[in-house]
């Protein structure tokens, strides 16, 4: 057998260089002084013994690489490498033994070592390669090296940046606040009253939070489902022209900041609200602080969200082929005997799905309820309290973060059970031809009563939003002024030249760096993840999608949470910086590149990639001169949707900002929580327009999500809806 | 790299299992440089499995591949001497012409410029020349079949892999097409392996053809000794659509037999078969029908329908109740009418033996 490929001997190159160069400890910033010594100098100068197993690995490496090839002593010299460095960087940590009863076992002092830098990132990067390297030599993924590195890659990014922080959860969740193990107290606060309480039905105090989460979340699920099957059933039932209102409520959802619309609750029913004061005037009522708590959540939820079902729905109504309610008036079916008998029975699939989606998400919300729920607690705004509040109790809230967890995946294990099993609405094959039948009189009468309301009320709330911030304070004093739109956001000549002098300008430029940073790094992976899923077929692929999606169905507080708990201390210390920022935005939104980059393969005839094959050029280069090029769509709906997404993400972030990386978002939940309003609007709104122009510039130039739309030969034409169906 | 009689494509014991399903079962074949091979069979028999195998597309579960004498068994498709045409042609839809042709040569790390000379001499080859700026959209079916004819042979492989290339032209097209890529393949003496489902076009281009059912080889053969000789029922029936009529085998006397059809009495090569019930092939072409009944050596029966088709008349003939035969006439000046009496004939030419029953 002739020796391994050139990648192979540059990585292993790359791994010597990660040891005798670069500094092993100390991200973030160029480190000095001691931490910035390399491995090989910190295992002799520094007395860091514990680093030259890591050397020693890699001299068999060496060997099995440069020698005659030897794949499996290859694997097992960088697989004890990476577990090594796992090992002791668990073992020794800042403060001395990260494992307390090893300390009896070592003489005093215990040693210490500070977090891993980029030498250990670099070397652990490169391990994992030659691992691939081994085992592609052994027939794994049809020997192909880069399939088998970039699988290893994302399954060791998805386990660092998703498994093992929600490991640190259960892991904190069994400690008292001083750190020691206490598993009486985690059955007493799984099982205890806040959480599981009913005395709202039996008692008269407050019903466990919990219950609080899921009875919103059902309510809040089933009346956005109706809802968005009521505007579905009028934009394709009906003759109305819809195409405007579908593009615009196919983008609100996600230009949108999630809290706005509970701010925006806020400013017209609030006890100041300018409907409140407005219907207290007329007719004397007196003014109350009603909006607060489960009806304004629930309200601003059904107003959120409802665009996501209806983008749902469209889809599934698409599925139905128009030909078949023709085939069913042609045997003397009426209108309203053609909906009951066959358009209902194979939407009713779907029904299930937009609801188990819009449950998911009411859940994993976290700033409405901030916002607007008053007393009333729910899972995700419990848990934020516990952290940042008084009381200051993280195993509180990793409890809180569990049940919450535990309840957002068996929806989404639910959701995509349910929509693996009934897929015969988009049976049928061909025959899109024909014209829909027109809804049935009653029918069509009930969704315009559902309609109708719904859009007055965002009507009402956009209206809010957009005019809001230049009066000086809405509801009480009309008085148009500039005043709030200066102070966010002034630019003033001072003695440099001009200068951003607003109070808005250092969070909008930070998120948009950060958001910027994570973009090309979301999309990336959720691309590479896409074609894994989509082309190559090698072992565990279900539990690798399963793995990949499910970062969708954890909501952004358990996410915030969990990185606090894993990230803040050694092996790999990140809080406070601008990266973990950035990495919470790529892994949360990367199934956003993974939902695109599937749909846009699935239009992709697999014979290309074949061919590709067959003309000698491997799965590297077919992706990046084949597959890529017939992806721009879904290269570019990546990128943009993840830095939109990144850009009015609130839940997971507001646990990582700092006074150096303050975000829009958090600033605004901020500004709007001390009664500064004026200036939330203003910034609520200046995000709203920048996040659409972005959308729009897009659109016109690449033709992106125009629903309803064919797509082109070879090129693929994506809608929202893929973007919200999990 | 490999002398003139070691076999181009050679499979020893292939079997590939999808689940529980087998869609090749122990393949024995060796293919011969410059002939073409076609897999014939219907939809389901194994045949695109095959070359999707050969192609290194598929890993066998069970037996060893070797092309041009290197067993390639655990080969990627891109590291096998072939080249494949595909059934959608598979060009790449953002390149060019010219593009897609030296797609290989560089993948293969040739220089640019040598790869546009390769490329443009082969696009010159299958008469596109002056195409090379075009992109596959802005070409007909039948150009873009020759860009992936081109595309394939640019790389000069071992073998030439053909997923049945004419199944998206039209009727007309098709028989100038197959002409085209049979003339290439004897011009440059090619080794290919040819998939199609249609009998006809196999007939036409094969040096030799596999006739494949049920993930097996039903018969490997030439195209005459196939259309002459089946040797099983489902070879008779899906090359020529023979009548198969049962028979009795009364005698055997040397390589002639002699046998019952109906009381007809007649002498035919026995193709192996053993006194007893056994099975005839029949031509519908080898039908003659005459007016009238009782002839001797013919056969009573009466025509049940009669279809016009310009070239020719297509006739159902009723003998016993269990025989039915369909005939094929040139004779169209003269059509016979349903429900008249005819005379049957059969010219032992078009007939056959299937033994066993």
């Amino acid at each position: 057998m002739d020796g391994f490929p050139r990648s192979a001997k540059i990585w292993l190159v790359v791994a010597w260089a990660a040891l005798i160069a670069l500094p092993w400890y100390g991200l973030g910033g160029i480190p000095r002084g001691v931490p910035a010594w390399p491995a090989v100098v910190q295992a002799s100068a520094g007395a860091r013994g514990w680093l030259i197993p890591l050397i020693l690995a890699l001299i068999p490496a060496t060997v099995a690489v440069f020698g005659r090839a030897r794949p499996r002593l290859l694997v097992a010299a960088a697989a004890t490498a990476i577990l090594w460095t796992v090992i002791e960087g668990f073992a020794i940590v800042h403060n001395g033994w990260g494992v307390a009863a090893l300390g009896p076992w070592f003489a005093d002092p215990a040693p210490t070592q500070p977090a891993l830098g980029w030498g250990a990132l670099v070397f652990l990067v490169a391990m994992l390669m030659l691992i691939a390297n081994g085992l592609a030599r052994q027939g794994v993924c049809r020997g192909d090296v880069f399939v088998t590195g970039a699988i290893l890659l994302v399954v060791a990014l998805i386990a660092l940046f998703v498994i093992y922080p929600a490991l640190c959860i259960f892991v904190s969740a069994v400690k008292d606040n001083d750190g020691g193990f206490a598993p009486e107290l985690f059955g007493a606060k799984l099982f205890g009253r806040p959480i599981w309480g009913i005395d709202c039905l039996v008692g008269g105090g407050a019903c466990g939070t919990a219950w609080n989460t899921v009875v919103v979340a059902t309510v809040v699920g089933v009346v956005t489902t109706l809802l968005g099957l009521a505007f579905a059933l009028l934009a394709l039932r009906t003759r109305v022209p819809m195409k405007p209102l579908i593009g615009l409520l196919s983008v609100l959802p996600i230009i949108t900041p999630p809290f706005v619309i509970g701010l925006a609750l806020i400013l017209l029913f609030g006890r100041s609200g300018a409907v409140t004061i407005w219907v207290a005037d007329l007719f004397h009522v007196p003014r109350t602080r009603w909006i607060y708590g489960v009806t304004g959540i629930t309200v601003a939820q059904v107003l959120a969200f409802t665009p996501i079902s209806f983008l749902v729905m469209i889809g599934v109504l698409q599925g139905v082929a128009p030909s078949l309610e023709e085939a069913a008036e042609t045997l003397r079916a009426g209108r309203w005997r053609t909906f009951r008998t066959i358009t209902w029975p194979l939407i009713r699939p779907g029904l299930a799905n937009a609801f188990l989606i819009a449950f998911i998400e009411s859940m994993a919300d976290f700033a409405n309820p901030l916002m607007i729920g008053g007393n009333f607690t729910v899972l995700s705004t419990d848990i934020f309290f516990a952290v940042v509040g008084t009381t200051h109790d993280q195993g509180r809230a990793a409890v809180l973060a569990i049940v919450l967890l535990t309840f957002t995946l068996t929806a989404f294990q639910a959701q995509r059970a349910w929509v693996g099993r009934r897929g015969y609405a988009t049976m049928g094959g061909k025959g899109a031809a024909g014209r829909a039948t027109e809804l049935p009189g009653g029918l069509k009468a009930l969704c315009y009563g559902l309609a109708l309301p719904y859009l007055a009320l965002t009507v009402a709330v956009y209206g809010t939003i957009m005019v809001g911030g230049f009066v000086e304070s809405i509801g009480r004093d009309n008085t148009p002024t500039l005043r709030h739109l200066i102070t966010a956001f002034s630019i003033e000549k001072g003695i440099g030249g001009w200068f951003l002098s607003g109070s808005a300008w250092n969070s909008l430029v930070t998120t948009f760096e950060v958001a910027l940073i994570a973009m090309p790094f979301t999309a990336a992976i959720g691309i590479v993840v896409a074609w894994l899923l989509d082309r190559q077929r090698f072992a565990g692929r279900q539990a690798f999608e399963f793995l990949a999606m499910m970062s969708f169905a954890i909501p952004g507080t358990v996410i915030g949470v969990s990185y606090i708990l894993a990230f803040n201390v050694p092996p790999l210390a990140l809080t406070g910086t601008g990266t973990i920022i950035a990495i919470a935005f790529a892994f949360r939104n990367m199934p956003v590149g993974i939902r695109a980059g599937i749909a846009n393969l699935a239009q992709i005839d697999r014979s290309l990639d074949e061919a590709s094959l067959t003309l000698g050029a491997r799965s590297l280069r077919t992706l990046v001169l084949v597959l890529l090029p017939l992806m721009r769509p879904a290269v570019t709906t990546a990128l943009v949707y993840s830095f939109v997404r990144a850009v009015t993400a609130v839940s997971a972030v507001i646990f990582l900002v700092t006074g150096e990386y303050q975000l829009a978002t958090v600033y605004i939940v901020g500004r709007a929580d001390v009664g500064d309003y004026g200036v939330a609007i203003v910034y609520s709104a200046m995000l709203i327009v920048l996040m659409l122009l972005i959308l729009l510039i897009i659109r016109l130039g690449v033709g992106l999500n125009r629903p309803g739309a064919r797509p082109v030969r070879g090129t693929a034409s994506l809608t929202p809806a893929t973007m919200v169906q999990p | 790299m490999s002398d003139v009689t070691t076999p181009a494509v050679e499979l020893r014991g292939v079997t590939k299992r999808y689940g529980d399903v087998t869609a090749l079962r122990t393949i024995d074949l060796a293919i011969d440089r410059g002939t073409l091979v076609t897999l014939l069979g219907p939809s389901g028999c194994g045949k695109t499995t095959m070359l999707r195998l050969i192609a290194g597309l598929e890993r066998p579960d069970d037996g060893r591949i070797l092309i041009g004498g290197r067993d390639v068994t655990l080969a990627a498709a891109s590291e096998r001497n072939i080249g494949m045409v595909f059934q959608s042609y598979a060009l790449f839809p953002h390149m060019t012409v010219l593009e897609n042709v030296c797609y290989g040569l560089r993948a293969g790390g040739m220089k640019k410029a040598e790869a546009i000379a390769a490329a443009t001499d082969k696009i010159a080859l299958v008469g596109l020349a002056g195409y090379e700026s075009r992109l596959p959209s802005e070409l007909s079916g039948g150009q873009q079949q020759r860009v992936a004819v081109a595309r394939a042979i640019v790389l000069e492989p071992e073998v030439l892999l053909f997923d049945e290339p004419l199944s998206n032209l039209d009727a007309k097209l098709r028989r100038h097409v197959r002409e085209e890529i049979r003339e290439l393949q004897q011009s440059l003496s090619l080794t290919a392996v040819y998939v199609t489902h249609d009998q006809q076009e196999a007939l036409a281009i094969s040096d030799r053809i596999l006739v494949m059912n049920m993930a097996a080889v039903a018969q490997d053969g030439s195209p005459r000794a196939l259309y002459e000789q089946p040797e099983s029922r489902f070879v008779a029936d899906f090359i020529g659509d023979a009548n198969i009529v049962p028979i009795e085998v009364r005698r055997i006397d040397g390589p002639l037999a002699e046998i019952d059809l109906a009381g007809l009495v007649l002498t035919l090569p026995h193709h192996g078969a053993t006194v007893g019930a056994a099975e005839l092939a029949i031509r519908p072409q080898s039908v003659g029908l005459a007016p009238g009944a009782g002839a001797p050596g013919t056969l009573p029966g009466r025509l049940a329908t009669a279809a016009y088709l310009g070239s020719h008349m297509e006739y159902r003939v009723r003998i016993t109740p269990e025989i039915e035969l369909f005939v094929v006439s040139p004779d169209v000046a003269a059509p016979l009418k349903p429900g008249c009496d005819v005379a049957v004939s059969v010219a032992a030419d078009g007939v056959a033996i299937i033994p066993g029953r």
